[in-house]
């Protein structure tokens, strides 16, 4: 009994935006599952008053002044697009209201 | 049976930052499609965020005057959602430690005062813009906007009517604005609008399915949108229907809301804390110097404008309303002139001018020091009333001062009492059979002989003058 | 295959650069002419910029011609992994998702090192997107192990560590975010180095682990590595998590004296689970340590086995996150055959990403998805933070953490990639330098009976490199045997 079922698969892959054949789906039903059940071993360690350690470092307030600097040109910023005109990036339609 | 609405606010506003939140590039609303843009906001493979410090310090600013608390330690988060005009395809904004929190705002509606909970005010960055007008199928993404320093302001579901959404706005609006931390410009884009509405039984607790209601072009397009989408819910529940929770757009042509995405199932974002940022940490000091730098905020200069000046309550709401022009107001106070007189003047005369021109107060010629000038010369009767009206059409085309272009026109008013008498004689004796009226008792007849004194002195007598020495005249 | 100048480190080039004893011009052709003769059997190169290369070469010679000082690594041939971000050429990341795409701008590490006049051959190979252990998750091709052509480099530098074994650079700048610079350094028998997290500036490192990622050198000895990192290290105002600190002058360090220093040894990392070879090498080493006065001390790090399990949520976390901008719209790979905005994002995403980074953001999606994250994600940043701790009680006791690199010399192709955790597990000893953010230093300390390499780690307190880099000096240049050069050509 696998760790996770390929319905999770499904629903994770949908949520990371990849589709998955048959096949892929169930390899990773037991690639996953192996190694998030490898990840449960984490449940033996009490970590009731651990403080998670949300940032690699200590430090703080690490800002920067508000300067305008140099913007890319135009056809610089454009150049690596799949597919762009003179103005902007071109993508398949996008339907109204679909964003979150 | 009795339904009440429960609405919430979520408001982006855009800071006014001369560069993004998170990269140097330029925050120019009409730069060409793409050329506001760098590596950074464009997401683009191995570079990083580096926060405005200029963001931080004109959120704590705004969440002060929104009376909210301020974080003495938050933290940036990912949120991660796919569409195109994301340009990391994760949002950096800020999750369960918001830089501020727990504030209210206090409207008044309808002469009732009202409280509005403020539940957070949070630092992100805006996304980039779609535009629809490329041909065969597909849409074309500006990312000047991507990376815009934006700040969400959402309220409690405290409110309960169209009205108190468009005084919240309108309040929230003229506060920001006395900040000086947006333009709050609604057609730019640099303060949208969203409701979160929902209507229950009256008297009852449980919260209905709500319905979000974005993209709305003005405030009184979110008082339309909001009223129309209460009686809509209402009716959909009254004929025995359930209101779907969704994202509705409003259609001001016609008038109505209109579905636009159903939700599926709740978003899942998979926040997480950014690891490119580090923590904001607001210290007392660092609060404290924000906070003295305050300006004093709209409703406490409404009511000192009422306490100190004397102006009725309609008068003070109009002056300080935006906060150039009560600056305005009291520079003319300060300069010398009368309160309720510079009040009047401000107000109908100055503002009709302005209206014409589609100037703003911060456009005008007028200096407030002119203004003051203006009614001393009034109150000394230099000038009348009218010969004051000319002047300011005047100065506010040239800019010049009243006393120059009193001189310059000639149009010092003839106070001398010799000079009037001179001129009400000569009326007189030009006009016996009128006089001979007047004598008879027709006291109509004195307005007639007014009209020929002041059209002899070129309107330059002083009329209270002239009055009395034609009465004394007459009756003499 | 004789090669003048290939099998010199940087630091001899640099100086006779500096002489007039050779220029720059010729050191670079010399290099660029064994890359085209060695390099088809060893594909660590994915990118030769000759004629940039040569040019960047003809602007120090000319520079020195002129009499201005020259840089401190003036002449130096490096390749750069696949992931530094680079104006010149393409930076794929070893992605077919990323084929073609050419960066805007230099990464900060790639303009300190042209601001002190290094030369940059080109580009190596590496796994896709520094996910891996072997270099076989390269979309472009498969780099071998110089030291036996059926064995795996290591990874995800692996081309940085097979380009410097094999003399095709004097050295090469890597990433590593869980051991990818030390493990194939150890693989390869080089000198690789982790810095502290925030010692370099991650501003042009294609993302893997933003909270994990640090770039370092991988050398031919130990005085290179310090001089590299003079070169890159400091505080760049593009990355806000890159440490506002004096950088001393590493090559200060490299004193050869480590008479008093105390060595920590690690209980949890000499168990069954170490290769008996590689024990063996390692345990050498140390006696050659305390010949030269350093004490041992055993010490404990009692949630190291819980490492890889914390490593790999988090790992996997900020990649998903990381790797979601590569959706075909601004930059990067598109299907030809979507239609529709959805269409774009799954088929270009599906076909642009290999198996490895298909899992590896299945997994960080997975784990941070809602109802999963407070057992996954904030678990395992507790546990980075007890593991943290652990160090930081160690080195109370010790002056630096010394271990081996991996349980086991190179391993041979396809030997783990049937079982992608089993190749996870084979990062146990660096990956909790990482959750640490610890500076972490492999040298080599000897060859297996078959003739690979075997590396040895040492581990520091933060930003505490000159330890370091003084303990591998000392042992380096008194180990009392040559590593010798790779049986190739
Ligand atoms: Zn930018």
């Amino acid at each position: 009994m696998s760790r996770i079922g390929k319905a999770e698969v499904e629903h994770v892959a949908g949520l990371a935006q990849l589709e998955l054949d048959e096949a892929a789906k169930e390899r990773l039903v037991h690639e996953m599952g192996d190694i998030l059940a490898y990840m449960d071993q984490l449940n033996a360690l009490d970590t009731t008053n651990v403080e998670p350690m949300m940032h690699a470092l200590e430090m703080t307030n690490v800002f920067r002044e508000d300067c305008v600097g140099e913007s890319l040109p135009r056809e610089e910023a454009l150049r690596n697009a799949p597919n762009h005109d003179e103005e902007y990036f071109i993508v398949p339609k996008i339907l109204e209201g679909g964003n979150a | 049976m009795e339904y009440e609405a429960v609405i919430g606010m979520e408001v982006h506003v855009e800071i006014n930052s001369k560069s993004k939140v998170f990269c140097a590039c330029g925050t120019d609303f009409h730069a060409p499609p793409n050329t506001n843009v760098c590596p950074v906001c464009l997401g683009m493979p191995g570079t990083l965020p580096v926060l405005n410090v200029d963001m931080v310090n004109k959120s704590v600013a705004a969440g002060l005057a929104l009376g909210c608390t301020i974080s003495r330690w938050s933290k940036m988060d990912r949120k991660n959602y796919f569409y195109p005009d994301l340009a990391k395809n994760y949002q950096i904004s800020q999750y369960d430690l918001p830089l501020c929190h727990g504030g209210y705002m206090d409207i008044e509606v309808n002469g009732v005062e009202k409280r509005i909970g403020i539940t957070r005010a949070h630092i992100e960055e805006d996304t980039a813009r779609n535009t629809h007008t490329i041909g065969g199928g597909q849409s074309g993404v500006d990312f000047n906007r991507c990376g815009m320093p934006l700040l969400e302001i959402v309220t409690e579901p405290d409110i309960h009517s169209a009205d108190e959404a468009y005084a919240y706005l309108t309040l929230l609006k003229q506060t920001l604005q006395y900040l000086e931390v947006s333009d709050c410009n609604m057609e730019e884009g640099s303060l949208r609008a969203e409701a979160n509405i929902s209507v229950r039984p009256k008297g009852t607790t449980a919260l209905g399915s709500k319905t979000e209601v974005k993209n709305v072009a003005s405030f009184s397009g979110v008082h339309k949108a909001i009223d129309f989408e209460i009686k809509r819910q209402i009716n959909v529940i009254r004929e025995g229907g359930a209101v779907l929770q969704e994202t509705r757009g409003w259609d001001a042509d016609r008038g109505v809301t209109f579905s636009q995405r159903q939700k599926e199932s709740a978003h899942d974002y998979r926040y997480f804390p950014e690891p490119d940022l580090t923590p904001i940490v607001v210290d007392e000091a660092w609060e404290q110097r924000i906070r003295e730098s305050l300006p004093e905020l709209p409703q406490a200069r409404c009511k000192r404008f009422q306490t100190t000046y004397g102006l009725s309550p309609y008068d003070a709401g109009v002056l300080t309303a935006g906060r150039p022009m009560a600056d305005y107001y009291e520079s003319v106070i300060t300069a010398g002139a009368d309160p309720k007189k510079a009040a009047n003047w401000i107000m109908v005369d100055l503002q009709a001018l302005l209206t014409d021109a589609k100037q703003e107060i911060t456009d005008c010629k007028v200096a407030p020091e002119h203004i003051a000038e203006l009614l001393t010369l009034i109150g000394d009767g230099a000038i009348s009333g009218k010969m004051a009206k000319d002047i300011l059409r005047d100065i506010f085309e040239t800019g010049k001062t009243p006393k120059a272009v009193v001189e310059e026109k000639g149009l010092v008013q003839i106070s001398d009492t010799g000079a009037v008498e001179a001129i009400v004689r000569q009326v007189a004796e030009g006009h016996p059979a009128q006089v001979e009226q007047y004598k008879g008792g027709n006291e109509k007849v004195l307005g007639f002989l007014m009209g020929q004194v002041m059209r002899a002195s070129q309107g330059k007598a002083n009329p209270k003058l002239a009055e009395d020495l034609l009465r004394k005249l007459l009756n003499g | 295959m004789t090669a003048p100048w290939c099998d010199k480190t940087g630091h001899e080039i640099r100086e006779a650069v500096v002489r007039g004893d050779v220029t720059a011009r010729v050191v670079t052709e010399a290099h660029l002419a064994r890359i085209h003769a060695l390099d088809g059997k060893i594909d660590a190169y994915t990118q030769i910029w000759e004629e940039y290369a040569l040019a960047m070469a003809d602007r120090v010679d000319e520079k020195r011609r002129s009499g201005a000082t020259l840089g401190i690594l003036a002449g130096v041939p490096i390749s750069l992994k696949e992931l530094m971000c680079t104006k010149q050429g393409e930076t794929t990341c070893a992605s077919k998702m990323l084929a073609g795409y050419r960066s805007p701008f230099d990464g900060t590490m790639v303009q300190r090192l042209a601001a002190a006049d290094a030369v940059f051959l080109g580009k190596v190979n590496m796994d896709e997107f520094a996910m891996g252990s072997s270099t076989e998750n390269s979309a472009i091709k498969t780099t071998k192990n110089p030291w036996d052509l059926g064995c795996v480099p290591g990874g995800s530098s692996g081309g940085s560590a097979a380009a410097v074994a094999a003399d095709l650079c004097s050295m090469s700048m890597g990433s590593d975010t869980g051991g990818s610079i030390r493990q194939p350094a150890a693989l390869c028998g080089c000198v690789g180095i982790k810095p502290t997290y925030g010692r370099v500036s991650r501003f042009g490192l294609v993302a893997f682990a933003s909270s994990l990622d640090q770039i370092g050198p991988l050398t031919k000895d130990v005085r290179d590595a310090a001089l590299c990192l003079n070169a890159i290290c400091g505080r760049d105002p593009m990355d806000a998590t890159s440490v506002d600190l004096a950088v001393p002058d590493f090559t200060a360090a490299l004193t050869g004296n480590v008479k008093g220093l105390r060595i920590g040894l690690p209980k949890e990392y000499f168990t069954d689970a170490l290769g008996a070879e590689v024990r063996e090498k390692v345990m050498a080493a140390i006696e050659v340590l305390r010949g030269l006065g350093a004490e041992t001390v055993e010490v404990s790090l009692p949630h190291c086995d819980y490492a890889i399990a914390a490593y790999y949520i988090i790992c996997t976390a900020e990649a998903s996150a990381n790797l979601a901008r590569f959706d075909g719209v601004r930059y990067g790979f598109r299907h030809p055959d979507a239609k529709d905005m959805r269409g774009m994002y799954v088929m270009s995403k599906s076909a642009g990403f290999g198996p490895e980074v298909r899992r590896r953001i299945l997994l960080g999606t997975y784990v941070l998805s809602s109802g999963y994250y407070d057992a996954y994600y904030l678990k395992a940043q507790k546990v980075r933070r007890l593991i943290k701790q652990d160090f930081d009680e160690a080195f109370e006791k010790c002056d630096v953490v010394l271990g081996p690199t991996t349980p086991s010399p190179a391993f041979r192709f396809g030997e783990k990639t049937a079982d992608p955790l089993e190749m996870y597990l084979s990062d146990i000893y660096t990956i909790s330098v990482n959750l640490a953010t610890l500076p972490g230093l492999s040298l080599p300390c000897g060859l297996s009976s078959s003739g690979l390499p075997i590396g040895m780690q040492l581990i520091a307190k933060p930003f505490a490199e000159e330890t370091l880099l003084r303990t591998a000096h000392a042992y380096e240049q008194n180990r009392g045997f040559d590593m010798g050069k790779p049986p190739i050509a």
